[in-house]
């Protein structure tokens, strides 16, 4: 267990190291920030179509900490050390996945409060963008670790990555939508069960996806 | 009340056959080791030198034969395994957490290495031979029975060498195994040498 918890704790602090903490928050509210400069200050449109920029802010965010999941670790021997020790590609998944929650998910839904006020959507929109979101930063997190398993060492990697992620996040990105309609139980139900099962499938993925890719 | 003692450590790869990328890298391959046995692999660039060490490190699957471990493994090889972002001791640290050693095993393998002025210096800026050393530091710190070198002179001085080998023949002493794979022969007494052809293997 000690072990686990110090490869979590490494996880997130190369992140912290490596940029993968900030750049994504940067990116996420840059985009807040940059979206009233496109429909213009109209507080009813921004009101109606910003938290749904926020959701897609939030899956583009996903793709930046791809290249530095996997990679580096492959070319440096650290998942073969690790799977010297017995740890199964599952479990270093798993570990890494956690890592992105706290270093990726929890960073960015604090991120959540300011872009909101940045895109002055209402009060009573924010507590159901933070949930709908909360449900789904894991997937993306588990996500985000399976397509860097997938693609690490491949030229144009990112570029993949991207091209992966993107259909694969479609049904998040609807129920996400979907809860910020007026109505959002049935939207938030769709989106906490599509949520659960990427999450929960994405360590056997992710470890499928490692094996694969050691020669 | 009787004491159980750990099993001695062991090698023991029979007639195995690898296959990488289309190519037969290992065929035939038999070997033993047991308990206080430094062996020395040789052979020509490509003969198969690192496969074999990554093999008997349960890193890859063989197409024949079968291969028996007993005891803890640790490799150093061509990738350090250490961040390069971090200090050469919190590198080992992260290392030594993993394999539930201390950190007087750690700073131990520091001062076997030499290493102590540089444990405060970010991996990174490490100088080639310096990083063997740290790598080789990292493999003293596991406190593994089975040590699997891969080419781990090259880039080291002659003092470093001598550090290198006084760690190896102290560990072989304990009853560990070592495997050093290495074009040159090693300065130390060796109680075999297999020698890796082409493709074919005899030991």
């Amino acid at each position: 267990m000690k072990a686990f918890a110090a490869l979590v704790a490494r996880e997130v602090r190369l992140a912290w190291t490596g940029g993968g903490l900030w750049l994504p928050v940067v990116f996420y509210l840059a985009v807040a920030t940059l979206f009233p400069f496109v429909t213009g200050p109209d507080k009813a449109l921004l009101a109606r179509t910003g938290g749904g920029i926020l959701w897609i802010a939030a899956l583009l965010a996903t793709l930046l900490p791809i290249e530095r999941l996997i990679l580096p670790d492959r070319q440096a021997g650290i998942l073969d050390q690790l799977a010297m020790r017995g740890w199964s590609d599952e479990l270093i998944a798993t570990a890494k996945i956690i890592g992105q929650i706290f270093a990726f998910a929890l960073p960015l839904l604090l991120a959540t409060v300011v872009g909101s006020a940045l895109i002055g959507l209402p009060e009573a929109q924010l507590g159901t963008l933070l949930l709908g979101l909360a449900l789904a930063l894991p997937a993306l997190s588990g996500l985000s670790v399976t397509i860097a398993a997938l693609t690490a060492g491949l030229s144009g990697a990112s570029a993949l990555g991207g091209l992966l992620l993107v259909p694969i996040t479609i049904p998040l990105l609807i129920f996400g939508a979907g809860t910020l309609s007026e109505d959002p139980r049935n939207a938030m139900q769709l989106l906490a069960a599509t949520a659960l099962a990427i999450t929960a499938l994405s360590p056997f993925a992710a470890g499928a996806a490692l094996r694969a890719g050691r020669i | 009340m009787s004491s159980r003692q750990a099993p001695l450590p062991s090698i023991s790869v029979d007639n195995v056959a690898v296959i990488r990328g289309n190519r037969l890298v290992l065929r035939g391959l038999t070997v033993s080791a047991r308990s206080g046995d430094i062996i020395w692999v040789r052979g020509a660039n490509g003969c198969g030198k690192s496969t074999l060490l990554r093999l008997v490190a349960g890193l890859l699957d063989t197409a024949a034969g079968s291969i028996t471990t007993e005891g803890q493994i640790a490799l150093a090889d061509e990738n350090l395994a250490l961040d390069p972002n971090l200090t050469v001791e919190k590198a080992l640290q992260f290392w030594a957490d993993m394999d539930g050693a201390s950190a007087n095993d750690r700073s131990a393998a520091l001062a076997d290495m030499d290493l102590q002025a540089l444990s405060q210096v970010p991996v990174r800026f490490l100088s080639t031979g310096q990083r063997k050393r740290a790598c080789i530091a990292r493999v003293l710190t596991s406190k593994a029975d089975i040590w699997l070198l891969d080419e781990p002179y090259n880039g080291l001085d002659s003092a470093s060498c001598a550090r290198l080998d006084q760690a190896i023949t102290a560990h072989a002493a304990n009853g560990g195994i070592v495997f050093v794979a290495a074009h040159q022969p090693p300065s130390i007494n060796v109680a075999h040498s297999l020698i890796l052809d082409r493709a074919e293997a005899s030991a």
